[in-house]
């Protein structure tokens, strides 16, 4: 852990021989041990180096690289800034980006890597939600303060088993998107009286258990749906043709869908050619995000999705800002990943701030419940909640797309109230709180 | 398992006519890329384990392609012809090195030059996913026999890889390549004795090979979101099919692709949990059975 009582006598350490008369034994056993946690904690030592480098752990190779890339571009632009008006506390960030390929194993080995090799006083855990919880072990370990960027998986901050006060996450969570989610669909449900669903979500623990939240709210808010058709293709299939066709076998209303990336483009060009947007109402929870929209090349009117990132929602000139400055830099469009490491760069900035200090004891105690303003918020602020160290009140949303820019022109906002009390709830069934 | 609604299927022929015609369409997809991995197999005796890599190529160069002239066709010639070349290089340079050894030293080969191919994918057109979109001809409603929904791209795809199949059986029991070729793969020193250059037959047989996984590539691309290493799910399956069909056979990747996509197809209803299940418990019931798979003798 990062301690007082751990680094003063370090530095006392350089002007005093041990031994020498006047120094107890107390006083000296006080000081081996203080050595010996800087060797085994070597940040520490490093505390006072005129640049704090920041390590970070993502995907940057494989399938899912493009998010990986842009969450690294996302904290480039932001770290640029922090650096321009003076660096954290007067200290320059210098960021240690690593490819960890997606892989959990090493994606920890290399956050343990950034910290006791590079000298990374903070890490930055640009991992998808299976490496998320091994870095998250990894900081439990050796206490280094680490921001999750990436992870949307709603027990790692929510389970109490998984609480430490050096973690936060500045993610969207998985439960805040199936309340959202679920009251949104539910409302276009009893309007359009869709009460037979179908689901069609990646086979793997994302998927199923949002799947499995967004029904939970959808018939919490709607009562009379039914699902009449599950399916669960593998991650990564190439082909959708007998999910398409079972689906539109079973005749439902509507369908809702956890399918993403390259899995959901694939999904929706081969749905398209049998017509199943015209023959039913689809709720795709992560279409809503550039890296989808751009890509799909014939994207279908109406269908719904929650917000990933656009730059028009929330429609603030900050937000456009922000989308159009990193698009100027990177030639593509940021995506979901991109807004959540930047607004990680933020808390970190307006912490250091506050602290006076890069001291990652210091920096917990301010970041948590931590309000700062961010182009991403709902109401242009963004909270990282103290009893969970988790961020709320970014901007959240559904509505559905058009083929062309803006391709979301309307999103219809969540409501946080609402959110956290159903999440309160959902808490308690856990048996977490 | 939902047995209700697979029998309930086979009462409807609305249903039957859809669920045959996605069948067909994983089938036939199937099939041009394990029969090159058949045909290679047959003649060149190589086990193909980068064959996947063509198939991606053939998507990406058929991406070019139609980006480059908006027009379908010159896509699917840019995806057959581009796989080929990168074929006809690959088995002149470092398969040809391998003939004869064993099968561990052709999977390291092939190994090694599946990441290679993937990271060259990645330099030349990034590593985040692409999507052709359909070409504007196919934009249009299905069409509706007995009451089964059936895409006209669907029938394109289907219409192609049969012309394939039989182009392919013909030529080879027909023409004289293909006698040259059937010879080539039972002797191929004899052929040689013969003054037939077999260092082109063999190029030219894996260059064939690599089209036809090029040609699946460029059909797929339309509906597939195109990645670095998407060669490998397809390669699986491949591989499924040419052990089911009889490793060397044409007729056995035929008959074994369009058995792959039934019980793709039909199987999603009635064990929409245990679809991948089936499919391997129907190779192990094949291969107890018979061993050489479903068409095992009938050598090209």
């Amino acid at each position: 852990m990062i301690s007082e009582r751990g680094r003063v006598p370090v530095e006392e350490g350089k002007m005093t021989k041990t031994g020498k008369p006047g120094i107890n034994r107390r006083t000296t056993l006080a000081l081996m041990g203080a050595g010996a946690f800087t060797v085994a904690s070597p940040w520490v030592a490093r505390a006072q180096a005129k640049t704090i480098k920041i390590g970070m752990p993502t995907i940057l190779s494989g399938r899912v690289a493009q998010l990986g890339t842009s969450s690294r571009n996302a904290v480039m632009l932001e770290v640029e800034k922090v650096n321009a008006a003076g660096g954290l506390a007067g200290r320059q960030i210098e960021m240690v980006v690593r490819d960890s390929k997606g892989q959990p194993q090493e994606a920890a080995r290399i956050a343990r890597e950034l910290v006791n090799t590079d000298g990374c006083e903070i890490i930055l855990d640009g991992e998808a939600s299976s490496g998320s919880f091994a870095v998250h072990e990894v900081a439990r370990d050796i206490g280094v303060l680490c921001i999750h960027t990436c992870s949307e998986a709603s027990s790692l901050t929510a389970d109490p088993k998984q609480h430490i006060p050096n973690a936060f996450r500045c993610v969207r969570q998985g439960i805040h998107d199936s309340i959202a989610g679920g009251s949104y669909a539910a409302n276009i449900a009893k309007a359009k009286g869709l009460k037979k669903w179908a689901t069609c979500s990646p086979d793997y623990a994302y998927g199923r258990d949002t799947t499995a939240e967004f029904v939970t709210y959808l018939k919490h808010f709607a009562p009379d749906v039914e699902i009449i058709s599950e399916n669960w293709p593998k991650l990564f299939q190439p082909d959708y043709t007998e999910t398409v066709t079972k689906i539109l076998q079973a005749k439902p209303q509507a369908l809702y869908s956890a399918l993403w990336g390259g899995d959901l483009t694939s999904y929706i060009d081969q749905a398209n050619i049998y017509a199943m947007f015209t023959q039913m109402e689809v709720f795709a929870v992560n279409m809503a995000d550039y890296t989808a929209l751009t890509v799909v090349k014939n994207l279908p009117k109406g269908i719904h999705s929650g917000n990933r990132y656009i730059k028009t929602y929330p429609a603030t000139a900050e937000n456009a800002a922000w989308g159009d400055a990193y698009k100027a830099k990177y030639k593509e469009y940021p995506t979901n990943w991109s807004w959540q490491n930047a607004t990680a760069v933020m808390f970190l900035s307006e912490a250091a701030k506050k602290a006076n200090s890069t001291d990652g004891k210091k920096l917990a105690e301010v970041l948590t419940g931590l309000t700062i303003k961010c182009p991403f918020g709902a109401d242009g602020t963004v909270t990282m909640r103290g009893e969970d160290r988790t961020l709320v009140g970014y901007a959240i949303g559904w509505g559905t797309t058009i083929p062309n820019e803006p391709y979301v022109p309307e999103v219809k906002s969540g409501d946080w109230k609402q959110i956290f009390a159903l999440e309160a709830e959902w808490k308690k069934s856990k048996g977490y709180t | 398992m939902d047995l209700d609604a697979l029998i309930g299927c086979l009462g409807s022929s609305a249903c039957v006519v859809t669920q045959t015609t996605s069948g067909l369409i994983i089938g036939m997809l199937l099939f041009l890329v394990a029969v090159g991995l058949t045909l290679i197999f047959g003649v060149l005796k190589i086990v193909n384990f980068s064959h996947g890599a063509f198939y991606m190529f053939g998507a990406y160069f058929a991406l070019t392609g139609y980006q480059l002239t908006g027009s379908f066709v010159v896509a699917l010639l840019f995806g057959a012809i581009g796989a080929a070349l990168i074929g006809l290089i690959f088995e002149r340079v470092f398969i040809s090195r391998v003939y004869g050894r064993d099968v561990l030293m052709q999977l390291l080969v092939c190994y090694a030059f599946v990441l290679i191919f993937d990271d060259t994918v990645k330099l030349i057109w990034g590593a985040e996913f692409k999507s052709m979109g359909m070409p504007e001809a196919f934009q249009v409603p299905p069409w509706f026999i007995a009451g089964g929904v059936v895409p006209p791209f669907y029938i394109l795809l289907i219409s192609v890889a049969l012309a394939v199949a039989a182009l392919l059986g013909i030529g080879l029991a027909r023409s004289r390549l293909g006698k040259v070729i059937r010879a080539a793969a039972h002797n191929p020193d004899m052929v040689s004795a013969l003054g037939i250059n077999t260092a082109l037959i063999y190029g030219s047989v894996f260059a064939l090979g690599c089209a036809l996984a090029g040609l699946a590539g460029a059909l797929a691309a339309p509906v597939r979101s195109m990645t670095p290493g998407m060669g490998f799910s397809v390669l699986i399956e491949s591989f499924i099919v040419t052990v089911i069909g009889g490793m060397g056979s044409i007729l056995g990747a035929l008959i074994g692709a369009l058995l792959i996509g039934l019980i793709r197809s039909f199987g999603s209803l009635g064990f929409p949990l245990f679809t991948d299940g089936l499919m391997y418990l129907f190779m192990v019931i094949v291969l107890v059975a018979r061993p050489t798979g479903l068409f095992g003798k009938d050598v090209a």
